[in-house]
């Protein structure tokens, strides 16, 4: 059992945030005060007792928006996320374990799409794509999957060359298996801690692409969105665009917290992998 | 022929067959719709004849290798293509941009990469002493942070509270160079926030990996003092690895400029890359892609060939 006295009060508050945060996203509708897209003030209103974090560029509840802007950006983050580690650990994985021209074909295109920066090559992409969640999803999982395929590879060839490894080829366990349940148990604590990095930069690419104008469309809201919305209010000393850049900041800071926390701790398990 | 002219030849033709690939992938990023290009740049409502018009326009009726090479034989000649929205030569709008872009980009890496090394070489000689951890806590914290987060706090206090530097970056031709560097203030203050922390904490790595080496301990225990160690001895030989992180830095900081434009409204070549993504422009696209790319392999190769330079071992070898 954790002993909750052993946590550093860093990761402590990474994890209190984060529940925070996942808990407003899950129960949006409950916990919002008004709807979505509903004008129930005058423009840019201040915070008051009504209205907590004041009304946006059209008069909507600001507190409203962003607690259904954590639902959309965490959702989509979450699923790149989900897409990218599956596609990048069981093709890395494939990779180190069948070798050959398997392994060298994927690997130079992985180098390939990895000599292209990512938001550029995403922007090529978006200037065709229709502009959808579901294609926003695919885009980001699918250029973030090259980072994940590398650490997995990697660690997979370390693993692959085990003793145990090697016994359950003798015994003429198939690719699948070898993938699965030899490699993967074996090679998720360093991909846990990944995890929670590529979950912030899904988090800061979604919210860049929305800020450009070019990620999650309105009427939907997501927090790159609502900063884009609110920004003229800023020459006008009027810090509504903030409130959700700051949301995007907290939430990409506690998730790096407890990922930090994750990773000093499963490595002084192990002894460190040098 | 010497093996380090050898050495760098082969990085830098490496570096073009990359970019030529790179040029594929572009291009092919463009053609991966299904359905037809024509049809999604102008939206259902289209007359058939404006579809038809813009197919011819982009070759559509001819094979996607056929018209590859045609861009290609275009771009080697200087002929980047005619925006589809202004019907503009492209090589004629892109060129001042991408010298804006340059500029701001240059004068944040004059004041980041200083910076970032000496506070590097700080937090190894007080390694694990509080002005280690709180810059691996700035570090951690500016990771994290948006720059249109760093980039409106900066607008709403330096901007707009005190009005010290302007909240809109205007630059024009013949502007001259003071009131230029005024105007950009805040953007390089982005882009510094944004770099600095990745670049001292790999400056922080490799200069501590090479604390490690026996010959540092050999001057530990002859007794030379903390900074002399570094100086002396660890720095020049992190001076590889260190380009190396500067240069990685400089190419992110290229790409970084276009979140940073599009907020303070830059007329550079990120915020012309975003404004015809959205009108869905795709020749302008591809043209401003392939140049970041190569911008980015081009600084990617020069780091290269500065670590074969700066090592010793491949510049003698036995």
């Amino acid at each position: 059992m954790l002993n909750l006295k052993l946590i550093p009060p860093g990761a402590l508050i990474g994890l209190f945030l984060c529940a925070v945060f996942l808990f407003v996203a899950v129960f949006a509708r409950w916990v919002a005060p008004y709807g979505l897209g509903e004008i129930v003030g005058g423009v840019w209103e201040p915070a008051s007792s009504k209205y907590l974090l004041g009304t946006d560029n059209l008069g909507r509840d600001l507190l409203s928006r962003m607690i259904y802007g954590a639902q959309t950006t965490i959702t989509i983050a979450a699923l790149a996320t989900a897409l990218s580690f599956t596609l990048g650990s069981i093709l890395g994985f494939a990779a180190a374990v069948i070798g050959g021209w398997f392994d060298t074909i994927m690997s130079r295109f992985v180098d390939l799409l990895m000599a292209i920066p990512t938001l550029i090559f995403g922007l090529v992409v978006l200037s065709v794509l229709p502009s959808t969640i579901l294609t926003l999803i695919l885009v980001m999982g699918l250029l973030d999957s090259t980072r994940v395929f590398r650490l997995s590879r990697a660690v997979a060839v370390d693993i692959n060359v085990m003793d145990y490894v090697e016994a359950a080829k003798l015994r003429g366990e198939g690719t699948g298996w070898i993938i699965f349940r030899e490699i993967l148990p074996n090679a998720l604590s360093p991909l846990v801690s990944e995890l929670g990095l590529r979950f912030i930069y899904a988090v800061l690419f979604l919210s860049a692409l929305s800020f450009l104008g070019l990620g999650v469309q309105p009427p939907a809201a997501d927090w790159g969105g609502m900063v884009k919305e609110n920004k003229e209010g800023i020459v006008f000393g009027i810090p509504a665009a903030l409130i959700p850049a700051g949301a995007i900041a907290a939430l990409a800071i506690s998730v790096n917290l407890v990922a930090d926390w994750i990773l000093n701790r499963t490595t002084s398990l192990k002894g460190g992998r040098g | 022929m010497s093996p380090i002219v050898k050495l760098i030849a082969q990085r830098v033709a490496l570096g073009v067959g990359l970019l030529l690939a790179v040029s594929v992938l572009i291009f092919a990023g463009t053609q991966i719709l299904p359905g037809d290009v024509a049809q999604s740049i102008l939206g259902q409502a289209a007359t058939p004849q404006a579809l038809a018009n813009l197919r011819a326009e982009l070759g559509l009726d001819q094979p996607a290798y056929v018209r590859y090479f045609a861009w290609l034989g275009g771009i080697l000649t200087g002929d980047l293509g005619t925006a589809l929205t202004t019907r503009q030569e492209i090589a004629t709008t892109l060129p001042p941009r991408l010298w804006n872009t340059l500029f701001l980009a240059f004068w944040a890496a004059i004041v980041a990469v200083p910076i970032s090394i000496v506070l590097g070489l700080l937090a190894v000689r007080y390694r694990n002493g509080p002005i280690d951890k709180a810059i691996s806590g700035f570090a951690l914290a500016s990771t994290s942070l948006p720059e249109f987060f760093i980039g409106y706090l900066l607008i709403l206090f330096l901007a707009v509270k005190v009005q010290w530097f302007p909240s809109i970056s205007t630059v024009y031709d013949g502007m001259p160079f003071l009131a230029k560097l005024h105007a950009i203030v805040l953007p390089a203050l982005v882009l510094v926030l944004v770099v600095l922390a990745h670049m001292m904490r790999m400056t922080r790595a490799a200069i501590l990996n090479v604390m490690q080496s026996a010959y540092v301990e050999t001057a530990e225990l002859k007794g030379v003092g903390q900074f002399d160690i570094i100086r002396k001895h660890a720095f020049p030989n992190a001076i590889a690895p260190i380009i190396n992180v500067v240069m990685l830095n400089l190419a992110f900081l290229v790409v970084g400029v276009v979140v940073v434009e599009v907020i303070f409204v830059y007329p550079g070549m990120g915020q012309y890359l975003v404004d015809h993504v959205a009108k869905r422009d795709v020749p302008v696209v591809q043209a401003v892609g392939l140049i970041f790319a190569a911008v980015y392999i081009g600084l990617n190769i020069v780091a290269d060939v500065a670590g074969i330079l700066t090592n010793p071992r491949l510049r003698h070898p036995k």
